[in-house]
């Protein structure tokens, strides 16, 4: 939508109104979350909110931290923003990302005898390939058969997720800890020195390599979008399927393709988690991983730029650190979920807020055509 | 003789809730608008309900276990109501995107529940327990009806009766009703609707509000029969009713068969380790648990080409487009 709009010539108003309502999403999120402390419990409520909104960068670990939640939701932000490019809705990310995850521990576990140079990019190439085939199956059917990707998607999450906790027990189980085998050191992704350099006193944070794949695979998307056929063709079936294979666009091959790519992104997210030598494992439990769904709103703040998904996958992360801290005073962490719910609720309604915001600026404009004076 | 009792007796436990809350999305549905939000509204109902209804068995009140499940459900359903009305204005008055507003209520929903079960319970847990004061041993005179008696009126609740009764009053309304004719007129072709005077932001709202109602109740019902705690979450069971909602075409019916389907393949998967044959074959767990989920993606693999969605489905109505 956003993207036709500014291809119409009103490009400099647009942009601004469309990150305006971006920001004043945010601002009614935090506010509203404000007033959940306030109500919870008022005597923390202000110190607990300044936790919040200060602790990402209250030290270096607490800094190194939010760049190693950024890195997957960066991916799942991607994921999402990519797939809408072509006008589907790809809440099916987490299931791609819990495939990509498990494919990354498989292959690292099972030929730890590679070395480190080998082994590493080799776990990243399974994930990317197994959340491409997770992605690209409601892709599939879309194009083949018109099936709602929504519910497909839902539904592959779902299958996914049984599917991973199955093959976990079958292949990498640490039936004590029922959690898959811990990944084999030099398996990880290196931390070029950033665990040290963000770190308090002899305490490292878990920043590692991963947070620049992240960043160059926005910026790989924001070029194969922006100056590729492929990246072109995509867009054209996700503003007019009908004008596109009027074009002579293969618009089910676009389809596929894009749920494809998405699904690749969300897997690679899952392999930079699981592969950050944090000493994480996937939990054999029932319940489906959040890193796919936080993707949702790092795309819908970026307004499905790439670009600006780096920023709002760290922003998303920053509050998700303070949340974690804010528990010093006794608030559940979930206080983050809860705002960032508001604010994609709020950027849901960001065409409200885009239109009041255009009617201001058309309404100045108009007036200063007349010379000032009536509206 | 008794596995069959026992299948059919999980099954309802899984059905109703199901066919409840499928059924609020159909009228959404009819209405134009797409509610993705059935999870979270239906964990927002469930955690209210329980909560009421763990005051009140707390408060040492003598209530009629009956009584008080029907005042959880009405609060449950009530709750429903006010969260859907959330999704009705993005949707109907700020023309958003459905699908991200609806998205954005299923996050919202756990955490809210997570977060006001650790201020209330007394240990700081996010669950919330309750007694189970609601079971029927057998319904009076029914339950002693052979065969039948067993199926329907033994170790039941109430509940599903209210399912029923649900359905019944659903089909009348969508199919009988002067209210029902309209609504679908809306979801059809909204223009219309208006040019004979239809108000359809009205129409919708009532649709979505009437949906937030059953969510509310259908996460209170699901939760009552199958645990004595809610733990902030109904396992997905929002995102099976919309499945449901497509596999019966919209038509309640077909919904109340796809709902059976589907509750069946649940019962199954959750007492595949319990029933002889089954484990006979031994097969893994997750391959039952993961049936309902291949199955609803095969058939709608099947009938979507056809689709009988309504036609206005998911777009925000404009007076001024033509």
């Amino acid at each position: 939508m956003t993207e036709l709009e500014k291809k119409k010539g009103i490009a400099g108003l647009l942009d601004m109104s469309s990150a305006l309502s971006s920001f004043a999403a945010i601002a009614v999120g935090l506010v509203v979350g404000f007033v959940v402390l306030l109500i919870s419990n008022p005597g923390n409520a202000v110190a607990g909110f300044l936790t919040l909104l200060s602790s990402g960068l209250g030290d270096l670990k607490s800094t190194g931290q939010v760049l190693y939640y950024a890195t997957p939701i960066i991916m799942t932000g991607l994921s999402v923003a990519f797939a809408s490019k072509t006008g589907l809705f790809n809440i099916g990310a987490s299931g791609q990302f819990i495939l990509g995850a498990y494919c990354a521990i498989l292959v690292s576990v099972k030929l730890a005898f590679l070395p480190g140079w080998m082994l590493c990019p080799l776990a990243i190439v399974a994930a990317v390939a197994a959340g491409a085939v997770w992605g690209a199956i409601p892709g599939l059917l879309k194009a083949w058969r018109n099936v709602n990707e929504v519910i497909a998607c839902i539904m592959m999450n779902y299958i996914g997720m049984y599917l991973v906790n199955y093959l976990i027990i079958q292949t990498v189980y640490d039936q004590r800890r029922n959690i898959t085998l811990a990944v084999p050191r030099h398996a990880n992704v290196p931390t070029l020195g950033l665990d040290q350099l963000f770190r308090v006193g002899n305490s490292p944070s878990s920043a590692n390599g991963g947070i620049f794949i992240a960043i160059i695979g926005a910026i790989l998307i924001y070029i194969v979008l922006e100056k590729t056929t492929f990246g072109f063709e995509i867009k054209a079936c996700g503003y007019n399927k009908d004008a596109a294979e009027y074009a002579g666009i293969n618009s089910s091959r676009g389809i596929i393709m894009a749920m494809a790519v998405a699904g690749a992104l969300a897997g690679l997210g899952g392999a930079l988690l699981f592969l950050s030598g944090a000493g994480k494992g996937i939990d054999v439990v029932d319940t489906l991983a959040q890193e796919g769904f936080n993707g949702i709103p790092v795309a819908l703040l970026a307004l499905n730029n790439p670009i600006g998904v780096i920023f709002s996958g760290l922003f998303i992360a920053y509050l998700t650190v303070g949340g974690f801290n804010m528990q010093l005073y006794n608030y559940a962490p979930q206080a983050v979920e809860i705002i960032v719910s508001i604010i994609i609720y709020f950027s849901a309604a960001a065409l409200l807020i885009k239109g009041f915001i255009q009617k201001i600026g058309k309404r100045g404009k108009e007036a200063e055509e007349k010379g000032g004076g009536d509206e | 003789m008794s596995i069959l009792y026992f299948l059919v007796q999980q099954t309802m436990f899984f059905s109703i809730p199901l066919l409840i809350v499928a059924l609020g999305g159909m009228f959404s549905e009819r209405g134009g608008v797409i509610n993705i939000a059935l999870e979270g509204i239906m964990i927002f109902g469930a955690f209210t309900g329980v909560v009421f209804i763990n005051i009140v068995q707390k408060s040492g009140s003598a209530i009629n276990g009956q009584v008080l499940l029907m005042l959880g459900v009405l609060v449950a359903g009530a709750v429903g109501v006010v969260v859907s009305l959330t999704h009705a204005y993005a949707a109907i008055n700020l023309k958003a995107d459905q699908v991200i507003s609806g998205t954005a209520i299923n996050m919202l929903a756990p955490a809210f529940a997570i977060f006001v079960g650790r201020r209330i319970s007394e240990r700081g847990t996010q669950q919330v327990h309750f007694e189970d004061w609601f079971r029927f041993e057998s319904v009076p005179a029914l339950g002693r009806i052979p065969v039948i008696g067993d199926l329907l009126f033994k170790n039941a609740y109430l509940t599903t009766y209210i399912g029923f009764l649900i359905l019944l009053v659903a089909w009348l309304m969508l199919n009988k009703t002067r209210f029902g004719l309209r609504l679908r007129s809306c979801g059809e072709h909204p223009q219309a609707a208006d040019s004979v005077g239809i108000n359809v932001y009205k129409m919708r709202y009532i649709g979505v509000m009437i949906s937030g109602f059953l969510a509310g109740v259908g996460g209170l019902v699901f939760v009552i029969p199958t645990s004595r705690e809610f733990n902030a979450t109904v396992s997905g069971y929002g995102f099976l009713a919309l499945a449901v909602l497509i596999f019966g075409q919209w038509r309640p019916l077909r919904i109340l068969g796809a709902a059976f389907f589907f509750g069946l393949l649940k019962a199954i998967a959750a007492s595949s380790s319990g029933l002889p044959i089954l484990k006979d074959l031994s097969i893994t767990a997750y391959f039952y648990k993961m049936m309902p989920f291949i199955v609803t993606l095969v058939v709608l693999t099947f009938t979507s080409k056809k689709s009988q969605a309504p036609r206005a489905e998911g777009i925000p109505y404009d007076k001024g487009v033509r």
